[in-house]
């Protein structure tokens, strides 16, 4: 049985509770973006940018039985560790489990008062195209 | 007396803040704004505890006040830069405001087949409205190529200069290197073929004053908030003729002599291009700020800077795998640089972390970005408040950024 949204929420919540300082924080984001899985080259294209991010940004999904699979890329390395998580989180999920999924893990991490607000904007513009995704995708599926 | 940083900048409240991490904020970003001295600050509350009220109007006490103050504020800014009358000095909202102005003037007199020159080096915001004006009225837009060392080629802008030139718009200084153009050269070969010539000046004024009458420049526009003064004021100088000659930006009141609904004649300058209530606690804090610039002085200025620009230069090319671009002997205290394989963005959030603030992407000067194919660019511009320290502190900052990166 895969893990709910809101258990690798909780999960990726006491993994930061347990660093000391934001250099750790760093180092972290630094790693998860270095493992985040490549990207088809293929969906690197204009379709597949988000606006309102100071690195570039793509997002990819596709549907798997009845389920949602992100891949995502981004030039700048910390903006693929905030990737990294919100694809551990929200991938192989069912659409309508992640439109009605709570997003506030990124404050409880500590993580939004230590982006830049440029950053924190990307980030609030990656989760909106996710949860744009799921719509179509759910449209998709009732149709 | 010499130059005093540590009495400096007790001026500056600011830069006594602790950010997060319980870092000491080190304020490089001075060419994005620079901050306000308490003598600015005080100006500016005297303004609404003591004197706040509408200008040129009215009969009143304050209304009075009020107007000297904001007109003894175009006097500094007139004799900074030694323009030749008050009224060619034309207050604005900033640089951008400015340039809008003679854009869209010229916008309404060029002809299909006029040429407007622009160069490689230009913020958007001296890119942008010429593209409007040249869309309007069927002028095109050539541009001044640059430079790998990041100067501008003026051998290819002599070679664009002909009898169709009639404007060339080109800044003082580079935002995004610091590069200091040849504007003396540039005006006077403008001149030969009878164009226009306007320097934004918005990089420039904090470290260097214009002469706009020896340039013989014919706009030179800059905002006060570079200098030390507030956001969203700034100034337009034009030359009279000029100035008579193009049209109002804006129409309302403060712009108009006579207004009836068959014919409504405009005001004399600088009135006509000043329409509505215009930002008067700005303004007069903009000449406040003028004043405070001064009484530091910019050959002291200057060379404090210099020593800055000397010291980070040499820290930050010890670091292997960094490049700064447009380096070059001609600049203000500004380094445009990257870290091989690394994203400036990255770069900047780690010294964010470390309480250093800079400035990273493209500084809305893309095509110099394009020019070198990288996304962008960390950008440290130094102040004459910056210390020594807090040099060393961006360079230890951008090794350990590096380490943490690579």
């Amino acid at each position: 049985m895969s893990q709910t949204i809101a258990q690798l929420q909780e999960e990726i919540v006491e993994e930061f509770a347990f660093f000391e300082d934001w250099m750790q924080r760093y180092e972290h984001m630094i790693a998860l973006g270095r493992s985040l899985p490549e990207i088809d080259p293929v969906h690197k294209d204009d379709d597949h940018l988000i606006k309102g991010c100071q690195s570039k940004v793509w997002v990819h999904a596709a549907l798997e039985d009845d389920k949602l699979v992100f891949t995502a890329d981004s030039d700048a390395i910390i903006t693929r560790g905030i990737i990294a998580l919100l694809v551990r989180v929200f991938s192989h999920q069912k659409p309508a489990d992640i439109l009605e999924a709570p997003t506030d893990f990124i404050d409880e991490i500590g993580l939004k008062e230590h982006l830049s607000p440029t950053r924190a904007n990307g980030l609030v513009s990656m989760i909106k195209q996710i949860k744009l995704y799921a719509i179509a995708y759910q449209t998709q599926i009732k149709s | 007396m010499g130059f005093d940083v540590t009495a400096i900048r007790k001026d500056f409240p600011i830069l006594g803040r602790t950010l997060k991490n319980g870092k000491p904020l080190v304020y490089l970003d001075n060419a994005a704004t620079s901050q306000t001295p308490q003598p600015v600050i005080d100006v500016i509350v005297d303004y609404y505890s003591r004197y706040n009220a509408n200008i040129h109007r009215g009969v009143h006490q304050l209304s009075q006040e009020a107007t000297d103050a904001y007109e003894q504020a175009r006097q500094k800014i007139q004799k900074h830069l030694n323009i030749a009358h008050a009224h060619e000095v034309i207050f604005t909202a900033g640089t951008t405001h400015s340039i809008n102005i003679v854009a869209a003037g010229f916008g309404q007199i060029l002809q299909p087949g006029d040429e407007l020159i622009v160069s490689a080096l230009e913020h958007h915001a001296n890119i942008v409205p010429w593209q409007m004006a040249c869309e309007r009225s069927g002028a095109v837009l050539r541009v001044i190529p640059m430079t790998p060392q990041g100067t501008l080629d003026l051998d290819a802008y002599e070679a664009l200069l002909n009898d169709r030139t009639r404007l060339v718009f080109v800044n003082h200084v580079s935002n995004a290197l610091g590069s200091i153009n040849d504007i003396e050269r540039i005006i006077h070969q403008a001149h030969a073929v009878r164009a226009a010539v306007l320097i934004d000046g918005a990089q420039a004024a904090p470290h260097l004053v214009a002469d706009v009458q020896a340039l013989d420049v014919d706009f030179y526009t800059l905002s006060a908030h570079k200098i030390c003064g507030p956001t969203g004021v700034g100034m337009l100088y034009g030359k009279e003729k000029w100035l008579n000659l193009l049209p109002p930006y804006q129409g309302g009141g403060e712009m108009i002599a006579t207004v009836s609904f068959e014919k409504t004649t405009y005001a004399d300058l600088p009135h006509k291009f000043e329409a509505g209530t215009p930002n008067i606690c700005g303004g007069i804090a903009f000449g406040a700020a003028v004043d405070y610039m001064n009484s530091i002085g910019f050959e002291q200025i200057a060379a404090y800077e210099h020593q800055l620009l000397l010291r980070a230069t040499e820290g930050l090319k010890s670091i292997e795998g960094l490049t700064i671009y447009g380096d070059h002997d001609h600049k203000t205290a500004v380094i445009s640089f990257n870290l091989a394989g690394v994203h400036p963005y990255d770069v900047g959030s780690i010294l964010d972390q470390l309480g250093i603030a800079v400035r990273t992407g493209h500084h809305c000067a893309q095509p110099i970005m394009t020019y070198y194919n990288i996304p962008g660019t960390v950008r440290a511009s130094f102040s004459f408040y910056n210390t020594f320290e807090e040099v060393d502190a961006l360079i230890a900052g951008v090794k350990k950024a590096q380490q943490m990166l690579c």
